[in-house]
């Protein structure tokens, strides 16, 4: 169609994604006086997965005060109007291009947008059923938290009664909380743990709301033919039972929602499911930053909000620097199992050092011992730990006195017993 | 429920009731309405394609491995060959993706130009022998352990979908009538008129088409009280790569094939994605099919093992589907002399290849039962939606309200589009073979809520339960 109204669009920066990090962002390149700050949100409002997490913890670190996910996100899209930047919901970013360009469509049509930089802000989601296939049939009944939540608070619409949740993270609690909120019973949470993966007092939560919890528990099959009836569980020792039910609740194993820098141009780390960044955010393609939750899976809004609001600032920075490309200087990697991602991928030796304060990591699985980070045969740092899967691991950049004479080394962290 | 035994579907003596609206339905349908017949389609789900055509490898094939001779054979090539010809003007995508039968021993290369021969008498004479060399020039993706192949040029890619809902729905545009949630009952046939009974109520014709798939043997025993084979379903696992992984091949990658199946394939999807299988797996039920962990991971290692760089790609989708086959290996069409009963059983892998084909066929079938019709000079065109990744889709146009699926880029003009006409989805699975909403990697995490609020009213299985109940 020739008449189609494709439009341009120039801007100092362009923001990938309305959720807490692409915010403040935003908010902190206005608060440096760039001119133009434009937020490119897919969804009909602006505010990300807060939006649809109906009960507190929300915005201590923020804003000071315990606020719900959607008062949370309200008082991120303020704050960001407040400063002037121009949030375009019901954008979708379709394509990448190098030099910053975006493809983008909107309801009228499609813009193609010119930015000095991009911060790619997408966050990430929790795996479906496929990816972690789970054997069975396909009835109606199987969600994740973020569908069951956007279902019950965006919409006022409940997808199952008594669904059987599975996951023992912090959003399997969340989402636990959620049913509670909405009338909904489960049947029961399992999860082939062996422990509980988020922070000791959620353990307690099942059992006060009067849902059994079973540990080392899988799903080996779902049946039904429209909806759920029933899931088949096996526990660790091989004995198999059958709950009935009306849903399955897939929570948490979060992944980078990447696939946009995935299907362009930018290098992506497999380990973290997201782009391969330097410790200032700068993608492969320099003029391309990320931060927040795309990441890697999965922090909190707060810890996003912050990496968002420091980004922000080193991409103020940059500007007018003409995209310098980073050195590549350093890599950060890993070789051992039981690491499954190191971020950032790379450290950029500049003068003054700036950037992320830590490298962050996770573990795969439970591991008891000493976490060394080397370079060729030289011990930077080591820290005995007691690794949990699924909770934050923090190494500081400080401590590892990188100077400008490593430029070409690999760093490598790995446990040591 | 009321009976429905006093109720007619349509006052209407229709010349043909297709019963069964899969693939092959859908081109008997299109055929027989162009060639003058009054058709009906009768179909027991409330969505078109919800049997054996709703899970295949989505491959247009050429017929270079099919048995010599055979109805198949010539099915399929009159079937590629048709495609190629209405493609364009009935809107539907064709992606030329040619195939290559890759050997990876000894054994198998040893095989490869009996594979080459049987191509060339098929008639698929561009179909050639290439070395290694050629394959990764081509392939560079692909293991290096591949050691030959042959190459199949005309194996190409469609929208396993979009083509029989293009198929029916000129069908429906020129004439045809479709009865959906019916399921046939029984049926007497007295002095050249069939009375046919189904679950909402009855209807007549002058010839019956069994085309019911999956229950193809089942339905001519309600008609006739007996059937000359038995369907043995045979269930084929598939798991679906993220659309970056449609990166790494170009070409469908065959492998050598054995009796009992085509093998596991490895291919690129016309909306952007890759995919391997199927399996094949013989089991007792028609309509269940479920997928389990262990012969997936299969699956994604023999992937892992022909593209080495697949063992990063995450999964989007995993998914099952069953195939009508009988007794025997070949089509089991027949006619029942006498009783005006035409039974198309047994298409079981090569139906989306073949239907154009096999509709010709059967209509040179009835035909020759001395039915005579004028044939429509100017048939009406259907009004398809395009949903294949290389085309110019619905996102990419003004005024398309809005993206709800954001992995699949479906709008919300696709999905109100789909939800109303004479085949309106009347189930999410329905709205997803229309449309690909929630078929992408987040599977529904992001617009399930809202596309809950858009089909509200529409599914006979809401996607939401009343708390209250």
């Amino acid at each position: 169609m020739n008449d189609s109204p494709l439009n341009r669009l120039q801007c100092d920066v362009a923001i990938v994604g309305g959720g807490p990090a692409g915010l403040a962002a935003a908010v902190t390149l206005k608060q440096q006086g760039i001119g133009t700050v434009i937020v490119f949100e897919r969804e009909s409002d602006a505010g990300g997965i807060p939006r649809h997490c109906g009960h507190p913890p929300f915005g201590l670190r923020e804003f000071r005060t315990l606020l719900t996910g959607p008062q949370y996100a309200k008082r991120l899209v303020d704050a960001a109007m407040a400063a002037n930047v121009d949030i375009r919901t019901s954008h979708t970013v379709a394509k990448m291009n190098p030099g910053a360009e975006l493809l983008i469509s909107a309801p009228k049509g499609l813009i193609t947008v010119s930015a000095d930089r991009v911060i790619l802000a997408t966050g990430v989601r929790e795996q479906p059923r496929s990816a972690r296939l789970v054997s069975g049939r396909r009835p109606l009944g199987i969600l994740n938290t973020g569908a069951l939540q956007s279902m019950i608070y965006l919409k006022g619409r409940t997808p199952f009664k008594r669904p059987v949740i599975v996951g023992s993270e912090l959003v399997s609690f969340s989402a636990l909380w959620t049913c509670c909120n909405a009338g909904i019973r489960p049947v029961a949470m399992i999860d082939d743990n062996p422990h509980v993966l988020a922070r000791w007092p959620s353990r307690y939560f099942p059992a006060l709301v009067g849902v059994p919890l079973h540990l080392q528990t899988k799903i080996v099959d779902i049946d039904g033919d429209r909806q759920v009836t029933g899931v088949t569980v096996q526990n660790a020792s091989g004995h198999k039972e059958n709950m009935s039910c009306d849903g399955v609740l897939f929570t948490g194993k979060f992944t980078p929602e990447a696939s946009l820098a995935r299907s362009g141009h930018l290098h992506m780390d497999t380990a973290s499911g997201g782009p391969v960044i330097d410790q200032y955010g700068r993608c492969s393609d320099p003029v391309y930053f990320a931060t927040g939750n795309v990441l890697r899976p999965v922090e909190t809004a707060g810890w996003s909000w912050n990496e968002g609001r420091q980004c922000g600032q080193w991409v103020a920075n940059d500007l007018g620097k003409s995209g310098q490309g980073s050195g590549d200087d350093i890599l950060v990697t890993s070789e051992d199992p039981d690491i499954k991602y190191v971020m950032p991928q790379k450290i950029t030796l500049a003068d003054p050092f700036g950037g992320m304060a830590n490298i962050q990591l996770r573990v795969t699985k439970r591991r008891e011992g000493t976490l060394v980070v080397r370079a060729g045969d030289t011990v930077l740092f080591r820290q005995k730990l007691d690794a949990f899967p699924e909770r934050r691991i923090l190494v500081p950049l400080d401590k590892l006195q990188l100077t400008s004479d490593m430029a070409g080394a690999e760093i490598n962290l790995a446990f040591e017993e | 429920m009321t009976s429905p035994t006093n109720i007619r579907l349509s006052a209407d003596i229709f010349d043909v009731v297709v019963i069964g609206a899969g693939v092959v339905g859908c081109a008997i349908a299109r055929r027989f309405t162009l060639e003058g017949a009054r058709v009906a389609v009768i179909e027991k789900a409330s969505d078109i394609l919800d049997g054996a055509s709703k899970a295949n490898s989505a491959i247009l094939h050429t017929g270079f491995d099919a048995p010599e001779n055979s109805i198949e054979l010539d099915c399929i090539r009159k079937g590629h060959a048709e495609y190629l010809d209405i493609y364009r003007e009935m809107g539907l995508p064709l992606d030329r993706s040619g195939a290559y039968v890759v050997a990876w021993s000894d054994e198998e290369c040893d095989r490869l130009d009996d594979i080459l021969t049987q191509a060339h008498e098929n008639g698929v004479t561009d179909a050639r022998r290439i070395g290694a060399a050629e394959l990764q020039r081509n392939e560079p993706q692909l293991s290096t352990q591949a050691l030959a192949a042959v190459a199949v040029p005309g194996e190409s890619l469609i929208d396993p979908w979009s083509a029989p809902y293009a198929y029916l729905g000129q069908a429906l545009k020129n004439g045809a009538e479709i009865f959906l949630s019916a399921e046939i009952t029984g049926g007497t046939f007295d002095s050249g008129i069939w009375q046919l009974e189904t679950s909402r109520g009855g209807v007549s014709c002058r010839t019956v088409i069994n085309c019911a798939g999956l229950y193809g043997d089942l339905v001519d025993e309600r008609l006739i009280g007996r059937s000359k084979f038995t369907i043995k379903p045979r269930k084929g696992q598939f798991a679906v790569f993220d659309k970056a992984a449609s990166e790494l091949i170009n070409a469908v990658i065959l492998p050598v094939p054995t009796e009992i199946t085509k093998g596991i394939v490895l291919c690129r999807t016309i909306f952007g994605n890759l995919l391997v299988g199927p399996t094949a797996e013989e089991q007792d039920s028609r309509a269940i099919a479920a997928t389990d962990e262990e012969t997936l991971q299969m699956l994604l290692g023999a992937a892992a093992e022909k593209i080495p760089a697949l063992a990063q790609m995450p999964v989007t989708a995993i998914y099952a589907g069953l195939r009508p086959a009988t007794e025997q290996k070949n089509y089991r069409i027949d006619v029942q002399n006498n009783q005006n009963l035409i039974t198309v059983g047994g298409i079981r892998s090569t139906g989306l290849s073949a239907a154009l084909g096999i509709a010709r066929y059967v209509f040179s079938l009835y035909q020759q039962q001395g039915a005579s019709h004028q044939e429509i000079t100017d048939p009406d065109l259907p009004d398809m939606g395009m949903l294949a990744d290389r085309c110019l889709r619905d996102w990419q146009q003004p005024d398309h309200g809005e993206i709800v699926c954001h992995c699949e880029l479906v709008t919300k003009r696709e999905i109100e589009k789909a939800l109303n006409g004479p085949l309106a989805a009347r189930s999410l699975a329905g709205l997803k073979r229309q449309t690909r909403v929630t078929m992408g990697r987040c599977q529904g995490f992001y617009c399930l809520a809202r596309l809950s609020e858009l089909t509200d009213g529409y599914f006979e299985q809401s996607l939401t339960v009343d708390p209250q109940s």
